[in-house]
């Protein structure tokens, strides 16, 4: 198979999500085995057939980055290219005055002043984002469920603004919403003690945690949260966000050195660059570029002085939410214990939602919880309802009740938010009584390895792991993901797709987040409508069919595959 | 049934073009504009190596062939000379 370059760049100025902005990716080689890093993994030790021993390694799945065929490229940055060219020229009618500006302007009397809108900077947002901006932001009026209803709207001045009809989609399927354990319901018998501590406790707080606002039912959350871990000590915040971006401050400063992933999150790259300390980025999940950082760093010690670094922070994520990938934990806790670094972990999307019984990723690769340093995760996601934690021991978590801005100054969490949390880790856990939590996590496990090895049959090109919930299908040419959210939502289907800026500019997406919730007829009808739609749409990029059905399926019946 | 289909194929293609040049994304009128543009290179295109290809082509082969035919001519010449 020939080698095939591929250069991306990014060529946006507003691109603070990537570490590092106006970085130029490096040509990507392919070597014979289509990993897009360098590292080549060596199988690890096979699990034993029980399980009983809790830290035993696992195999881990391969993470998939095919590459696309060359002529989707060029196609990708012609239609760019065109749009752009179009970009400019209504820019000029503007300019000229044969257009009404929709955007905010100045006043006639302040032209000579210094600019208060930056007119080229929202170029991008103005050409092309402005075209397709009804695939984003719609209005929903019902649980985020497994199934929906969005409420429909029109615009008639193509985007500008946008008026409801008053009409609703109903019954629309959810492939776009964090609900991997289908913990967004509002089964009554379920919610029964989120009512009862609403009407103990009410449901505002009105003090911060270090005040007044330091309630029984937070102790008992964190005493959970630690307990359902298996950690010391932890700590819940309010905001997701506000966990990564308040909390890094606290425990890194000048002088120390940050190691950060490629692609990770932006709460995580606002709290690096809040914190004041150094930070280099590794290439994503490679382990030959964080070991050769780190030798780097050991060697030659702080910039100019050479002195050795206070701390160095490995941050990572469990899950990358745009590519699908998880994190290469045992790699990196090698790396860290032999250059005595330390490790924050961001299981905000991987918390519930890997693991054979839900614990994350230290569960999913048989690693003991206590070697990672800080744990982080959002309740956001698999256990439907806001926040974050921070666990890890108990010096690191006391520490952070006092110094971390997000403990002293913001507003605590509200009392039937955290007993919708304690409620969905009992369930989880068990201790509520039933099994209805290990099911949701078996059978998420279910719906994501059936929807992922039926999507890659088809053609499709899928990042990512084979055990994560999240499904990014790459559609590419511009033209193509308008198109593809619009006729998904005229088949009462709601997907989430992606552009520039959140990921590069030749790699649009269309991001599937698998549910417990979701049955079997609906991943089905599902599949059926991307099948039909690949076909229509053409965005089956894929090389390598594989031409056998794998052996999870219960039906019989046999496709005719290419 | 025939022109349906051919009709719904032609149609296609055309979503297709739409999709992959990234017109879709357009309002209608840019999109004329672009396929009136487009149409007028073609057209330019198609009209230019009607006429001019042919008459090109004839002359290379001309040229060509006269170098092949004339070094035995000019040698032909000299012995005849001597």
């Amino acid at each position: 198979m020939t080698s095939l370059k591929y250069r991306r760049v990014n060529v946006s100025d507003e691109h603070h999500l990537r570490n590092g902005a106006l970085k130029a990716h490096s040509d990507l080689k392919q070597g014979s085995n289509n990993l897009k890093n360098g590292y080549h993994v060596t199988e690890k030790v096979q699990k034993n057939g029980n399980g009983d021993s809790f830290y035993q390694p696992r195999v881990r799945g391969e993470d998939s980055f095919e590459e696309a065929p060359m002529y989707v490229a060029v196609m990708t940055y012609m239609g760019y290219g065109i749009v752009i060219l179009f970009g400019y020229f209504r820019d000029f009618l503007r300019a000229v005055g044969l257009e009404k500006c929709h955007q905010a302007q100045e006043r006639e009397e302040q032209k000579d002043f210094v600019p208060l809108y930056q007119d080229f900077e929202n170029f991008y947002k103005r050409n092309l984002y402005m075209r397709v901006r009804d695939n984003w932001n719609r209005p929903i009026c019902s649980l985020p469920g497994p199934v929906f209803d969005v409420m429909e709207r029109v615009s008639d001045d193509y985007n500008w603004t946008f008026r409801l009809t008053g009409k609703t989609i109903e019954n629309v399927i959810n492939m776009g919403s964090y609900n991997y354990l289908g913990f967004a319901e509002n089964n009554v018998d379920f919610l029964k003690t989120v009512a009862e501590e609403t009407r103990q406790y009410g449901v505002g707080v009105c003090s911060t945690r270090q005040e007044l606002g330091n309630l029984s039912i937070h102790e008992k959350l964190e005493r959970l949260v630690a307990e359902f871990l298996g950690v010391e000590s932890a700590m819940a915040f309010g905001m997701g966000f506000a966990t990564n971006s308040m909390n890094i401050p606290a425990l890194v400063g000048k002088g120390c050195l940050i190691l950060s992933d490629e692609l990770n999150h932006t709460s995580l790259i606002l709290g690096a660059r809040l914190s004041g300390a150094t930070i280099r980025v590794f290439k994503h999940n490679n382990m030959q570029s964080l070991e050769k950082l780190l030798k780097e760093a050991i060697c030659s010690g702080q910039p100019r002085t050479h002195r050795g670094w206070k701390k160095i922070l490995i941050m990572v994520e469990g899950i990358y939410s745009m590519e699908g990938s998880l994190v290469r934990l045992p790699e990196i806790l090698a790396l860290k214990k032999k250059y005595k670094a330390y490790l924050y972990l961001d299981e905000a999307h991987s918390i519930g939602a890997v693991g054979p019984t839900g614990r994350g990723v230290t569960e999913h690769f048989g690693v003991d919880p206590n070697e990672v340093d800080v744990l982080m995760g959002t309740f956001t996601k698999s256990f439907g309802a806001t926040g974050g934690y921070i666990a890890g021991k108990k010096e690191l978590v006391d520490y952070l009740r006092s110094h971390s801005h997000s403990a002293v100054y913001a507003t605590a969490m509200s009392p039937p938010v955290v007993e919708q949390i304690i409620r969905a880790i009992k369930c989880i856990m068990g201790v509520d009584g039933t099994t209805e939590g290990q099911r949701r996590v078996r059978q998420l496990s279910e719906n994501t390895r059936y929807l992922r090895s039926r999507l890659k049959e088809m053609g499709f090109i899928i990042y990512g792991n084979q055990d994560s919930p999240v499904v990014p299908l790459l559609l590419y040419l511009p033209g193509k993901v308008g198109a593809f959210s619009r006729a998904m939502l005229k088949r009462k289907i709601g997907v989430v797709v992606v552009g520039f800026p959140a990921t590069p500019i030749a790699e649009a997406r269309a991001r599937f987040c698998v549910s417990a919730a979701h049955t079997r007829e609906m991943l089905d009808k599902v599949l059926q409508s991307l099948d039909e739609l690949g076909d229509h749409i053409r965005v089956k990029f894929s090389r390598h069919r594989p031409s056998r059905r794998q052996e999870l399926h219960n039906e019989t019946d046999f496709e005719q595959d290419s | 049934m025939d022109m349906k289909n051919m009709r719904e194929y032609v149609g296609w293609l055309y979503y297709q073009y739409l999709l992959i040049t990234g017109i879709y994304v357009l309002e209608p009128w840019e999109q004329s504009i672009f396929n009136t543009l487009l149409f007028t290179m073609v057209a330019m295109v198609i009209y230019t190596s009607y006429v001019f290809v042919p008459i090109h082509v004839r002359l290379a082969l001309e040229f060509f062939s006269e170098l092949v035919r004339g070094q035995p001519e000019s040698t032909v010449a000299l012995m005849n000379s001597r």
